[in-house]
């Protein structure tokens, strides 16, 4: 507005809107004040301020002078346009026009709500809708990029969560590919004896489900698997999975376990069993394992060590046992990703002071899931190291790793409730026992939880509130003597104290996988400081991330219990089967594109691209973006030498011209330019 | 009263992080220096440093350029490549005069709207403690005499 030399011949006609929002913009703006202002901008039409832009009224106003005075561009001042540029954009084309050509001023977001100076809040209003008017001026029609939907989709992971979502929409018709990396479905839930607060068996409830996914002809189970590459976009996504050899052909396998049973190699079960009980060196996680097909264990088989033994291939009725099978890689391609890649439990060694793994009666709790299980190495009996001797007393150690500044400092959300249950269960299996929780707060939100607290309090358990010091075995007195004691705040009593107890439980927070940052990066998706994957948006799109067509479901995405993550499951589904149903979608033309006959080839561009979506013509000697691959992320646009590369509706002429507007107060005087 | 020394600053924020964080500020109400103009960018990694000169040559005091952290990219690594040419322009900034403070880079996650504020509120501070740019002086001297040719890009 201050270079007339700058403004094309040929003026737009802008009608710009100033959104009160209530007072939430119109209390720190002036938005008359702005709105009259703007209209100095020669490419003005029109100006106005209104209450509320985004009510059916305000978007008519927009429609309404298209219509009557020939707008052809439009700026709405309101909210941020992660909030309401859809809206407006589908406002301006109602009216007539290409929804490109409207562009959003931030000036609640960024202007009224930062800051409370009016008058500061003004000006800066002022430069962000005259940032955007400039902008708007040199926007062009763009068309929206349709993409079909390839109706398969992938889940990643076969706990809870991914049965769950891998059952509903297999159920629903759709083709889905379930990869697990242990040889069976089931996840953690398969581990846990039973669930609060309704104690009902886990194994019971869960099992069915494995057998419904192993039993759907639309879902293709793919477990001992591990993905190794992704490519592609939402809709067509090419994915490579490495199907590792299980030493044994499917096809011929009967499930019957001899081979299991003959296997001479006993292996402490680290995965399944928590590190309590054996399993052999061909095995199935657990009896009712989905498939049914054991693994071979390569690294502790006898005939791989030595190539002796071949007891299973001897003893197997079918002859289904392969020594040398190889890794299979298959190429599959869907529309959609689901990921449920659960959690890992703290490792509690972690914390030194409390023993576990130097003080044999100090148990995780995942071993103590194992142990109380009737199909469990002690047959579901509560003992200590020893295997045989009953504890008189129970202590349970909430919040280890959790709420810690020095570990993890979120809440894991599960140990109180599940460390309640295990106080059920020990008064349950051993009544005569003294069982104590250790707690910080008492964390019980859930429907039944805060009841099943209650019914504990009833039990007997023995409450402590105050973070455990130190568990150690040396005493100072006879009564401590031999057994392990625990040194706590009691803050209720305000002092400290000294427990002797047999046994302690330690009950570990959820984590985000070891590995969740490389898989993030394999899916090109967020994942935070602590490793869980982010959601689009914490409230309102909890199970979308930010890459469209992959979505999130269970503990992979925080710390949850079984019904949440089922409830974030079947989301996740239903996000995936509307877009399975709607067979299209359209993406944001913000896509780069090269004018060939300006590219030098000088082929910087080509290896910048994260997407692989520049291809270089050998013959033209000049590169070219897959349009299809490019994300419009615009890195290309900014490296080129030459300025041929065009990032769709954020062209440099747009960002220079925004930046124009945007100082429009404080542009150094135009400089005089020798005759 | 003397009036105090408000600066300018050009925002270059990417639309997944750091303009969500921006946003977040405001949404949490989060008050911090009116100072800064942001412009939204899909990613870091499209900021020419052209912008940036172009955003110090017409008046702006200082120029922020946020992305995702590290690791966080929604475009796997665009992130990077913005901190390779950062680092390469500060090296051309500095040889003519220009201060550290003036152009700087940060990461802000869509969730850290305060660490976003806390910075813009910095920066401000620092540049007003540094004086306005008045680039033409200090780059092209002779009062700026020397005419800067325009190439349409």
């Amino acid at each position: 507005m201050n270079d007339k030399k700058q403004i094309p011949e040929q003026l737009e006609k802008v009608g710009v809107y100033i959104c009160h929002c209530g007072s939430n913009i119109a209390g720190t703006i002036d938005v008359e004040d702005v709105a009259k202002w703007a209209k100095n901008n020669p490419n003005v039409e029109i100006s106005r301020n209104y209450e509320f832009m985004c009510s059916n009224t305000g978007q008519e106003l927009i429609e309404k002078d298209i219509k009557e005075k020939g707008l052809t561009r439009i700026v709405v001042a309101s909210c941020s346009p992660l909030m309401h540029e859809k809206t407006f954009r589908e406002a301006t084309e109602r009216g007539g026009i290409n929804p490109f050509l409207f562009e959003m001023a931030n000036i609640r977001e960024h202007g009224s709500w930062a800051t409370n100076d009016k008058a500061a809040a003004t000006q800066k209003a002022k430069a962000l809708v005259n940032g955007a008017i400039e902008r708007v001026v040199h926007q062009v029609p763009l068309e929206k990029i349709p993409v079909d939907i390839n109706p398969a989709t992938l889940i990643v992971g076969g706990g809870i969560a991914g049965i769950t979502a891998a059952l509903e929409l297999a159920e629903a018709g759709n083709q889905v590919y379930l990869v697990e990396r242990e040889g069976t479905i089931g996840g953690h839930m398969a581990q846990i004896d039973k669930t609060f607060p309704t104690l009902d068996c886990s194994a019971c409830i869960l099992t069915p489900k494995m057998v419904d996914v192993g039993q759907n002809d639309n879902i293709t189970l793919l477990t001992f698997s591990e993905i190794e590459d992704v490519e592609g976009y939402i809709g067509n996504f090419t994915v490579k999975v490495r199907k590792k050899a299980r030493c044994l052909i499917e096809e011929l396998c009967t499930s019957c376990g001899i081979c299991e049973e003959k296997c001479p190699v006993k292996v402490i079960d680290e995965d399944y069993g928590a590190g309590l009980g054996y399993r052999k060196a061909i095995y199935r996680a657990f009896p009712q394992a989905v498939p049914g097909y054991p693994v071979l264990d390569k690294d502790n088989c006898t005939y791989f060590e030595n190539g002796k033994c071949r007891a299973c291939e001897k003893f197997c009725p079918t002859d289904a046992i392969k020594f040398d099978q190889e890794d299979e890689i298959l190429n599959i391609t869907v529309g959609n990703i689901i990921l449920a890649t659960g959690y890992d439990l703290f490792d509690a060694r972690r914390i030194p002071q409390y023993g576990y793994g130097r003080l044999p009666n100090v148990f995780s709790s995942l071993e103590f899931e194992r142990m109380v299980n009737a199909s469990g190495p002690t047959e579901g009996h509560i003992v200590l190291r020893d295997g045989v001797t009953e504890p008189e007393s129970v202590a349970i150690v909430h919040c280890v790793g959790s709420r810690d500044q020095n570990y993890n400092e979120y809440c894991s959300k599960v140990c109180c409730m599940y460390s309640l249950k295990f106080a059920h269960l020990v008064h349950e299996h051993i009544p005569e026992a003294v069982v104590y929780n250790f707690y910080m707060d008492m964390r019980t939100p859930g429907k039944g939880y805060e009841e099943f607290y209650h019914r504990l309090l009833k039990e007997g358990t023995h409450f402590v509130r105050g973070r455990v010091a130190e568990i150690t075995d040396v005493g100072r007195n006879p009564a401590e003597e031999g057994k392990l004691i625990i040194q706590s705040e009691n803050t209720l009593l305000g002092k400290q104290q000294r427990t002797p107890i047999d046994m302690v439980l330690l009950s570990s927070g959820m984590q985000a996988r070891h590995d969740s940052e490389e898989v993030s990066q394999l899916f090109k998706m967020g994942c935070g400081f602590d490793g869980f994957f982010t959601e689009r948006h914490p409230k309102l799109a909890p199970v979308s991330t930010m890459t469209d067509g992959i979505f999130i479901a269970g503990a992979c995405q925080g710390p949850k219990d079984i019904p949440e993550t089922v409830a974030q499951a079947g989301a996740a589904a239903s996000q995936v089967a509307k877009l399975i149903n709607q067979g299209t979608v359209m993406m944001e033309p913000v896509r780069a594109s090269i004018r060939e006959d300006e590219c030098s080839g000088c082929r910087i561009c080509n290896n910048l691209c994260p997407y692989n979506a520049i291809e270089f013509d050998d013959e033209k000697k000049v590169s070219r973006i897959i349009t299809a691959l490019c994300q419009g992320c615009g890195t290309c646009v900014a490296a080129c030498p030459s300025s041929v590369i065009d990032g769709a509706h954020f062209t440099n002429t747009q960002v220079m011209a925004e930046l124009k507007g945007l100082l429009w107060d404080v542009q150094p005087a135009p400089q005089k330019t020798p005759a | 009263m003397s009036e105090q020394f408000e600066p300018v600053i050009v925002g270059f924020l990417c639309n997944w992080c750091s303009y969500r964080a921006a946003d977040l500020a405001g949404t949490a109400r989060i008050k911090y220096a009116p100072n800064l103009r942001p412009i939204r960018v899909m990613c870091s990694g499209r900021v020419d440093p052209q912008f940036v000169l172009q955003a110090l040559r017409s008046g702006a005091d200082g120029v922020l350029i946020a992305g995702c952290h590290p690791g966080e990219c929604h475009y796997v690594n665009g992130n990077i490549k913005a901190l390779q040419r950062f680092l390469l322009l500060k090296k051309t900034l500095s040889q003519w005069g220009i201060e550290d403070e003036r152009v700087q880079l940060l990461w802000a996650s869509a969730s850290e709207g305060i660490v976003l504020a806390e910075r813009v509120n910095k920066m401000t501070e620092e540049i007003r403690a540094l004086g306005p740019l008045r680039w033409h002086d200090k780059v092209l001297g002779d009062n700026g005499a020397i005419p800067i040719p325009v190439k349409e890009i």
